[in-house]
């Protein structure tokens, strides 16, 4: 590899150092909680003490996957057919897609509470309309929902910017050698969009997981998470160890799903994570 | 209607926001029929070869393929096969399932694909190639793989838009070669596109000349070249001196102050007409002996020949002679009677053929094919 100038030394000195001080040391720190106890000595014990947050694990897993197979199933859909709509269009949409994105996602998230509250806006109009009185705060359902509705545009840009940057020519090519609309979707457009299916997916199925605001508000407190786990952990000094542990183990998991991603692709593009 | 039809494109009109692209074409291509689209950018020729493929609607007119009206079929119905111009090959897929990938459509066997890979792979002359990555490939590489993929489908028509456009001159050479070779193996029609005469000249049994949305001339190789029907084609198929000229009789025209014999007639006494002498026609003799006296203006040495630039009387001619002369000589002209072609005035007429802005011309002519091409 080339030598690097003094010049991009300089450029890149900034970031490395806040990658030092604000990524890799706090990694560290993890790393050193995760794997002591209070005096400060080495062990597993916090590690192998997990088992018993085996449900938590497998319950955020679980909400996270949900999560992000809907986002793919409503983003797919949507940016392909932004890519195909006039220009005019398609600007309108992408503008309506990033709003919500300006706005912060606990802020959001209240607003989504607000709805969905017992005499909240929504069921407040179910009862009105004849239905019986639904409570939407406190289910499983209103935690995904909520998962989506935060997390959705970030599904769908990265998927609408590689449909966008597809050459038309592929498209050209495929129906020229005998693919109708569908067969060019299965053979060449998903294929070549793969790159932006993986950003996706990693963009929703990463907070997913670690998420603790959504559960506590819209789970009203009834569904313990992963990231409300860990949060309570660390409330309380003697317990760091263990909401250390947790987040190391929730890091590979991650790292494990990020993986096996990157293996189906199989594009041999880089993939940005 | 002649049996042997295998394409009939009537009436032909296509614009592209209020700008005319197509006026009216008329063509018939015959099966297993070299066709090549020759003119300069914008003139239409791509836009033609799209519309038989499919992948545009014409406005105006309609397309037959086999006699059959097939305007409103969809390309991937239709039974012709397109080289694109940057190839376009898939970039998720090997050399192999490039070129696979019509056949699975057709959902052909497993054994019957590899077999029909295999052998359009000894055809293109990329045998073991199989599992590279399309993007590892050179220009030239890509291009046969292009070409395997349209022709693995055994398709009644092959489009080839451009093909060799982006090839470096020796391989495009080699490739035109190959590709004349191709067509006679596999008795394919090809409806060639390109905007370089050489090529068009080299390769086709038909050319057809188009300029600004209109067919100039039909005709094969060596009738275009030597009997251009108006200023446009003899100056866009090879070079030439266009003189105006008059017409005195049958045989007898003037030019450049001068009285020839000529071998074409059938014009009116004294029709004023637009007379092509090409430069390899000329000979260069002794300022007595000559039928007409020039000042060499320039003097270019190009291999075989020098290329020489003559003013006689205001105009340059370029003429192309094997003895040298020097810049600043007055030479004599000497022309034979068969190399004057005499054509009626027409709309390009007085627009080409002179060479005093000989470069300049050039200049202006392949940027702008650059310039349309990229869109």
């Amino acid at each position: 590899m080339k030598k690097k100038s003094f010049f991009e030394h300089i450029a890149t000195a900034p970031y490395v150092f806040w990658a030092s001080i604000f990524i890799v040391g706090p990694l560290l720190v993890v790393l050193y909680f995760a794997f002591t106890d209070q005096e400060g000595k080495f062990t597993f014990e916090n590690i192998l003490s997990l088992s018993s947050y085996s449900h938590t694990f497998i319950m955020s897993l679980g909400f996270a996957l949900i999560a992000t197979v809907i986002c793919l199933l409503i983003g797919y859909p949507l940016a392909y057919c932004m890519s195909r709509m006039s220009e005019r269009t398609r600007n309108v949409l992408t503008v309506l897609l990033m709003l919500p994105m300006w706005i912060s996602l606990l802020i959001r998230t209240y607003s989504l509470m607000a709805l969905l509250d017992n005499g909240g806006l929504v069921s407040g109009l179910l009862t009105r309309l004849g239905f019986e009185k639904l409570t939407f705060i406190g289910t499983e359902g209103a935690v995904i929902l909520g998962m989506i509705y935060d997390f959705l545009p970030y599904m769908v840009l990265p998927i609408f910017t590689s449909m966008n940057k597809l050459d038309v020519r592929y498209l050209e090519a495929a129906a020229d050698l005998g693919c109708n609309n569908r067969k060019t979707l299965w053979r060449v457009i998903l294929p070549l969009t793969m790159p932006g299916v993986i950003s996706g997916i990693t963009m929703v199925f990463v907070p997913s997981i670690s998420t603790f605001y959504i559960s506590q508000k819209l789970g009203g407190g009834v569904f313990d998470l992963l990231g409300d786990t860990i949060e309570r952990q660390f409330q309380n000094a003697v317990t760091y160890h263990t909401g250390a542990a947790i987040s190391l183990v929730m890091m590979i998991l991650i790292l494990i799903s990020l993986a096996i991603m990157n293996k189906f692709s199989d594009s041999g593009e880089d993939i940005i994570v | 209607m002649n049996k042997n039809v295998l394409i009939r494109l009537n009436g032909i009109s296509k614009s592209f926001d209020g700008e005319t692209v197509l006026d009216h074409i008329n063509l018939e291509i015959h099966n297993k029929e070299f066709i090549t689209l020759l003119g300069p950018s914008g003139c239409g020729k791509t836009t033609t070869l799209r519309i038989i493929g499919g992948f545009e609607t014409p406005d105006e007119g309609d397309v037959f393929f086999d006699g059959k009206r097939i305007n409103d079929i969809p390309p991937y119905q239709r039974q012709v096969n397109t080289v694109f111009q940057r190839y376009a090959l898939f970039p998720h897929l090997n050399v192999f399932d490039n070129i696979a990938f019509g056949l699975r459509i057709q959902k052909c066997s497993d054994a019957q694909i590899k077999e029909k890979v295999k052998e359009m792979l000894a055809l293109v002359n990329l045998r073991g190639f199989e599992r590279r990555k399309v993007n590892t490939l050179s220009g030239g590489q890509q291009q046969r793989v292009a070409i395997a993929r349209a022709l693995v489908n055994q398709p009644k028509v092959l489009l080839l838009d451009e093909p060799l456009a982006a090839l470096d001159l020796k391989l495009r050479k080699d490739m035109q070669n190959e590709l004349k070779n191709i067509q006679h193996q596999t008795g394919i029609t090809f409806i060639y596109v390109t905007h370089d005469q050489e090529e068009a000249l080299s390769m086709s049994d038909t050319v057809v000349v188009m300029a600004h949305g209109k067919i100039q001339q039909i005709g094969t190789p060596t009738d275009i070249y030597n009997e251009p029907i108006n200023a446009f084609v003899a100056d866009f198929i090879g070079e030439s001196n266009i003189v105006d000229g008059v017409m005195l009789a049958d045989y007898r025209v003037k030019l450049a102050g001068h009285t020839f014999d000529c071998v074409d007639g059938g014009f009116d006494t004294n029709e004023p007409v637009d007379v092509v002498i090409r430069p390899e026609d000329v000979d260069v003799v002794s300022k007595e002996k000559g039928m007409l006296c020039g000042l060499v203006t320039g003097v270019t040495f190009k291999g075989v020949h020098y290329e020489i630039i003559v003013d006689v009387e205001g105009f340059k001619w370029m003429i192309q002679t094997t003895d040298f002369v020097a810049e600043g000589e007055t030479i004599g002209l000497s022309i034979d009677p068969d190399a004057f072609h005499i054509m009626k005035k027409s709309e390009f007429s007085g627009m080409f053929g002179d060479y005093s802005s000989f470069s300049d011309e050039l200049d202006k002519l392949s940027d702008a094919t650059e310039e349309i091409d990229e869109e």
